[in-house]
């Protein structure tokens, strides 16, 4: 039996990689997986996916994967990982990319519905809150 | 000279106290400050995904309005002052952003074909403690403190947006000092505690507040080690997590104290002797009197 083995740059998940490197205008490879990002980030204690092993699985183009965690979603763009990152990559950039990709897809998986707060919630919360939260949550 | 000043939407609502120190803070200093008309929102939040253009048109929309205010007002610059962090922070980005970026500013002023203002990159943003440490210096305002803050104990915690990204911060990114510099021109002795530039967990805040107790619990808890005796901020959002989510806190770990959160500028209408209509703490959330009044402030 033949067996023909083509070796090609092109594999699967290639164009997400692609995407979000547009998108968050970062060079993923950059990254050696020093682990500082995810050692500072104050929102590593409430993530599924540290973001080290964010931007690896970004790397990998691992879209489903990415897409439904919980790591994304916790971010706040608070900037610690790109203050510190020793290559210069924007991590929060890369997270915003991911959130922006779920957001765009067709289903437009929003992650906060305001309405659905109790009216006591909405009631003591300054609008600097509802705002951003709706600006990175919602499509 | 006059100073354009954004006061941006939480100073208008929940956050008046932080609205009417600034403003009486700026009298007493000597500086005429007039409020932009029709500001609208800063954008409240800097999008990064760098392909976005729609989430600058509201920031952009705002140095058009401060041109206008030049172009009507005797000795105004094309620079505006803003004491929210959030505002700042947001409205500096997208200036940075517009005058690196020639096409999506066209792409803007397109969008905005109605104003009878072009925006060319022209306008300049200001923090409040940016123009307090260059433009006011730091010496001149201690000469106008006539309630020294004495032996008062002040955690300056500066959160995210007076400090990251690097192009945004006027002070250093992990260990900035201005705060602390105000505050013992002010009279008042800061103290050094570990948590000073750590995100308070921000619009986490609206659906997630047990996350909030977390790092509120973790960021009030550092100032209390170092036996602060209250914080002061820059950020409404920050004030209204390390001050309202004190409760869930305290429910997440009983042994946490509880700490009055103020305004920076609150402590500056304080120390110059303004009345209780320019601090407003009946609009905070743990009672600050108690100390103030402990250290003969109140």
């Amino acid at each position: 039996m033949d067996t023909t083995l083509r070796i090609t740059s092109a594999r699967d998940g290639s164009s997400f990689v692609a995407q979000i490197e547009k998108i968050s205008d970062q060079k993923l490879l950059a990254c050696y997986q020093c682990g500082k990002c995810s050692a500072g980030c104050p929102m590593a204690a409430h993530m599924d996916v540290l973001p080290n092993q964010m931007i690896r699985m970004a790397q990998l183009g691992m879209r489903e994967q990415l897409l439904a965690t919980r790591s994304i979603w916790m971010c706040v763009s608070c900037l610690t990982c790109n203050s510190r990152c020793p290559k210069g990559i924007r991590i929060a950039e890369v997270f915003e990319a991911l959130r922006r990709t779920a957001l765009r897809a067709g289903q437009r998986d929003d992650h906060l519905n305001i309405t659905e707060l109790p009216p006591e919630a909405r009631r003591v919360l300054p609008p600097i809150a509802t705002i951003s939260a709706m600006r990175k949550l919602t499509s | 000279m006059k100073l354009a000043y954004y006061p941006g939407c939480t100073l208008k609502n929940q956050a008046t106290n932080f609205d009417v120190s600034t403003v009486s803070s700026m009298a007493k200093l000597d500086v005429e400050v007039e409020e932009l008309d029709r500001w609208n929102c800063c954008g409240t939040v800097h999008a990064l995904d760098s392909d976005n253009v729609m989430n600058r048109v509201a920031p952009i929309t705002n140095m058009i309005r401060v041109k206008e205010a030049q172009a009507k007002t005797e000795g105004m610059a094309g620079e505006f002052m803003t004491s929210c962090a959030m505002c700042y922070n947001t409205l500096k980005r997208a200036n940075i952003d517009v005058k690196q970026r020639a096409d999506a500013l066209e792409t803007i002023n397109d969008f905005l074909s109605l104003e009878n203002i072009k925006y060319e990159g022209d306008v300049e943003v200001l923090h409040l403690l940016e123009y307090l440490r260059d433009r006011v210096g730091f010496d001149n305002l201690a000469k106008k403190v006539t309630r020294p803050l004495k032996g008062l104990r002040v955690a300056c915690y500066y959160g995210c947006l007076l400090v990251r990204p690097k192009e945004v911060a006027f002070d250093d990114t992990e260990n900035p000092m201005v705060m602390e510099n105000l505050i013992s021109a002010l009279g008042a002795t800061p103290v050094e505690f570990s948590h000073k530039t750590e995100c308070c967990g921000a619009y986490q805040t609206v659906d997630k507040p047990e996350v909030i107790a977390d790092r509120t619990g973790k960021i009030v808890g550092s100032a209390s080690e170092e036996q602060a005796d209250l914080v002061v901020v820059s950020c409404p959002l920050c004030a209204f997590n390390l001050d309202f989510r004190q409760d869930d806190a305290k429910r997440l770990n009983p042994d946490f104290q509880n700490m009055p959160v103020l305004y920076f500028t609150q402590l500056m209408a304080l120390a110059f002797g303004c009345d209780e209509s320019a601090l407003r703490f009946d609009l905070q959330h743990i009672d600050p009197l108690p100390t103030l009044k402990a250290r003969g402030l109140a």
